[in-house]
């Protein structure tokens, strides 16, 4: 399923794209969005969470359709709107640094 | 004509400065990477248009770059940076067992001959290669799984390994840095690890003089000369003239040993050049005077590098990875600032004068010397 995806302006940037990407994910979780996003820009593997336990950075945060998605589980199926394309999985960067 | 590139990293950027061998007229390229932390660039001795750099964020973590045009473009690299096996705990501020976690790179290090090889100096303290150019990194985990590792404990900064240097006479050779853990070298080209710190004294330890614990802050050592080395601990300048296995005290005159930057004039293997900071607990030069200090004699005696440098009101830092010569017949000296400015010397330390003022805050700088 083709999937909307808004990234923080500095991995669009390391990323060479320019406002959202949609990738075509298997399912509609954080999981296999991140996965398909990876997948097709490996320079931000490691950028949004672990590479190896895929963990989320911890200055970074997921939102969908007004929600704080941060503390699902990644395997957790994502609002409706998401999965239709009607709205965008926003990776946040967490207001920080004084 | 001969050309110089210096190669600056900044807490928002990378910045390739360029001029010709006369070093009168600056071209100022950047920022690359804007609003990174660049810890660190250099450049591949075996194929100058190679150069890596440190891109980190504390919201992104690490990413490598690459530039295989002399820093025109760029491309990202790997990233992955696992320690072998079950990484284990050392020190943390408190005494306690602390996780071994990958936090960025400080320091990256060309392979003097091979353009595809690379090492990286880890916070928490590890040495990584990668033999592809950048794309793959291993652990070389001799030097992490030495005896000492789960005592070694982190310095202000955090528990780096931002010193790495190569012996140009002797391929197994190579001689690393660790904030707070000391002075290592191998001679089996990283499989093995010895800790190199007898001679070094340092009183907020509770054996001032144990064999790991020493709070490095930056070696140099002329290529001419490998097994002389020469360094700025925490306070303290030292020398040693056995690769590493004993040091003395050279801080001879200097109005303080503490600092951080060192470096070797390229065609005088005993003039050094240190940059003297009041204290650890006042990252500043002595006086509001910004000077570099310079001993033609491997140490002891010292002079104070003047001309063209602030000599009131200057409250700026020179951290360790900041200084660097060239290697035209008039060696050039170059350091940068916390407070943005990137100075240089045509002359071996005679006269300074600023390339750039208003960088953000230096964390590298290198120099390459082009033909």
């Amino acid at each position: 399923m083709m999937i909307r995806v808004l990234l923080p302006a500095h991995l669009r940037v390391l990323a060479r794209v320019q406002g959202e990407v949609t990738v075509d994910a298997e399912a509609a979780t954080v999981c296999s969005i991140l996965d398909a996003v990876e997948a097709r820009y490996p320079m931000l593997e490691g950028t949004i969470r672990d590479h190896t336990t895929k963990e989320r950075r911890p200055f970074l945060r997921f939102f969908a359709c007004e929600q704080d998605l941060s503390h699902e589980s990644p395997d957790t199926p994502l609002p409706g709107a998401v999965a239709s394309g009607k709205e965008p999985l926003l990776v946040i960067g967490a207001v920080a640094g004084g | 004509m001969s050309k110089v590139r210096v190669l600056v990293g900044t807490r928002k950027g990378a910045f390739v400065l360029t001029a010709d061998g006369k070093r009168e007229s600056w071209e100022v390229n950047g920022p690359h990477f804007a609003g990174w932390e660049i810890y660190h660039l250099k450049g591949s001795p075996a194929d100058p248009n190679r150069i890596f750099a440190s891109q980190a964020s504390g919201w992104f973590g690490q990413v490598i770059q690459r530039s295989d045009d002399g820093g025109a473009t760029w491309e990202p690299v790997g990233n992955k940076f696992t320690y072998e096996g079950v990484p284990g705990t050392h020190q943390w501020y408190d005494g306690t067992p602390h996780p071994w976690e990958f936090k960025r790179v400080w320091h990256l290090e060309p392979s003097l001959t091979n353009p595809e090889i690379v090492y990286a100096g880890a916070e928490d303290a590890a040495l990584f290669r990668s033999s592809d150019g950048g794309q793959n990194w291993e652990e070389l985990s001799g030097l992490r799984k030495h005896g000492s590792g789960p005592h070694w404990q982190p310095g202000a900064g955090g528990m780096c390994l931002h010193t790495i240097l190569l012996d140009p006479s002797n391929a197994e050779r190579m001689y690393i840095a660790i904030s707070a853990a000391g002075a290592f070298r191998t001679d089996d080209g990283g499989q093995s690890w010895k800790p190199i710190n007898r001679g070094l004294r340092s009183e907020f330890i509770p054996d001032p003089e144990a064999e790991v614990g020493h709070c490095v802050h930056h070696i140099a050592m002329h290529p001419e000369r490998p097994g002389v080395l020469f360094m700025q601990k925490h306070w303290d300048v030292m020398r040693s003239d056995d690769a590493g296995d004993s040091w003395t005290e050279v801080s001879g005159n200097l109005p303080t040993d503490f600092g951080f930057a060192i470096d070797v004039h390229a065609h005088e293997p005993e003039t050094i050049y240190v940059v003297p900071i009041k204290s650890d607990s006042e990252h500043f030069p002595l006086d509001g005077k910004l000077r570099v200090y310079r001993s033609r004699s491997g140490g002891n005696e010292w002079e104070p590098l003047t001309k063209g440098l602030p000599q009131e009101n200057c409250y700026v830092n020179v951290l360790r990875d900041a200084m660097a010569v060239d290697t035209l017949d008039q060696c050039g000296v170059y350091f940068g600032t916390t407070g943005g400015q990137v100075y240089m010397s045509p002359d071996a330390g005679e006269s300074w004068k600023p390339i750039v003022r208003d960088l953000p805050a230096v964390l590298s700088v290198e120099v390459q010397t082009l033909s």
